[in-house]
């Protein structure tokens, strides 16, 4: 029974980097990999998708960065005090070392800094974030961070089409430590035997990379190579609708409030007919279900923290307000969190350019 | 527990432009012509609502008819 519970802790911040450069999916460019068999339209209808910011030159750390510089700045932090720095992102810099360990220097974040990565897709920010709070106390680390999301893959072909389902994205949490007020709550769960559902069959030790991984091969009626990332859509759907509205319901049950009195739920942006499903099962009113879906895409783990900051920035933050947030994806891993925040700092969201790209840890 | 003609009828409100006359037990469904992936995931989610059951790619795929759907449902419950 995955339950926690953290006590002197609050979320003091959010914000979220995108790349500046807008993908429509209602004027698909060559680039794009929609369909012939439905119209741009019917696919923005089904999938809520209009657009998605894309880049080919900006990774997931690079808009953590952005997102963690202006965050930084909007809560006046001095960043001698920040003792831990979490990156959650399955598309991190290098193999190794850990995506954190660069951003701990590029941030300028003191030497005596917690630093680790978390290899972890659409579930990962409420694993992050229970993390982070997990290393806060009063003669622990004070104040932490959360970088998380993704962005430019691994492996890419040339001309190699866009998903148009997917977006990047990267986001920062700021956590700390703070007597009183309200717990917060979490549910997690796993299922390892769904690991196939959404997997890169090559380029991890199991299999890696041989000439064979570069050889075209049918997946689900599509074109795939080895090194791309394939997924059983109908599997997905199917784990998505079932097991996030169990999830948020088992963490009411197991602390005892009704799931029904959170001011907001925001659940990680899949595709709109998986969530409106979620929605619908869980009898929320649709103006508490906010989406970002339809500017953005899926944006893996940063899609919670993004449709804060996109959806709900200049709505809640000076009064106290209930959320309910739930990540559920790759894994297949899902976890729920009930938290409460007061006089929170929602940064105005972070647009990167691609000239903003690392130029001084590559190698 | 719901029936097979009750099966019948919840699966062929999932299509929009196919007439539910044309969907029986016997129907194979691979065969229609509205029949695709996104009409799938519409059975996916009413047999979650209706059955609580929660069926996987494969189910959909090798089933052939709308009854071995429904039997596989019926398996899962």
């Amino acid at each position: 029974m995955a339950f926690l519970e953290f006590n002197n802790v609050r979320i003091s911040g959010i914000a979220a980097g995108v790349p500046s450069n807008v993908a429509s999916n209602l004027l698909p460019s060559d680039q794009d990999n929609i369909s012939h068999d439905y119209s741009p339209e019917e696919y923005v209808k089904t999938t809520g998708v209009e657009e998605r910011r894309v880049s080919r030159t900006l990774t997931t750390a690079d808009l953590c960065y952005a997102a963690a510089e202006r965050l930084i700045k909007d809560l006046a932090w001095n960043k001698e005090e920040i003792g831990a720095l979490i990156f959650v992102s399955q598309t991190p810099d290098y193999v190794l070392p850990a995506t954190a360990c660069i951003l701990q220097d590029r941030l300028g974040l003191s030497r005596e800094s917690f630093a680790e990565d978390i290899s972890l897709g659409c579930s990962g920010w409420v694993y992050g974030l229970s993390t982070a709070l997990g290393l806060l106390g009063e003669h622990n680390v004070r104040k932490a961070l959360i970088l998380c999301g993704d962005a430019k893959k691994r492996f890419r072909v040339d001309n190699q089409l866009r998903d148009p389902l997917f977006g990047s994205a990267g986001s920062a949490t700021a956590v700390e430590y703070c007597v009183g007020g309200e717990s917060i709550k979490f549910h997690f769960g796993t299922d390892g035997s769904g690991f196939d559902a959404i997997i890169t069959p090559d380029m991890g030790s199991r299999n890696p990379v041989t000439l064979n991984s570069f050889k075209a091969e049918e997946f689900e009626g599509k074109t795939s190579l080895r090194l791309m990332t394939r997924m059983k859509g109908m599997d997905v759907f199917s784990f998505g609708i079932t097991t996030a509205p169990k999830s948020v319901k088992k963490l009411a049950d197991h602390f005892g409030f009704d799931y029904l009195d959170a001011d907001y739920y925001v659940f990680h942006q899949a595709n709109m007919k998986m969530n409106n499903m979620i929605a619908k099962k869980l009898k929320l009113a649709p103006d508490k279900v906010p989406s970002c879906m339809y500017r953005f895409g899926n944006t893996s783990s940063a899609s919670i923290p993004l449709t804060i900051v996109g959806e709900l920035k200049g709505k809640f933050e000076s009064k106290p307000t209930k959320f309910i947030c739930c990540g559920f994806g790759v894994g297949l891993s899902w976890g729920t969190v009930a938290f409460q925040t007061n006089s929170i700092v929602v940064s105005e969201l972070v647009e990167v350019d691609d000239l903003e790209a690392d130029k001084k840890y590559v190698v | 527990m719901k029936s097979l003609n009750e099966f019948v009828a919840l699966f062929a409100e999932q299509f929009d432009e196919t007439d539910a006359s044309e969907i029986t037990a016997s129907t194979n469904y691979h065969d229609l012509d509205e029949w695709s992936s996104l009409i799938a995931l519409s059975v996916i989610a009413m047999v979650d609502e209706e059955f609580d059951v929660a069926l996987k790619g494969d189910d959909v795929k090798n089933s052939r008819t709308v009854e071995d759907l429904f039997n596989r449902v019926i398996a899962k419950q």
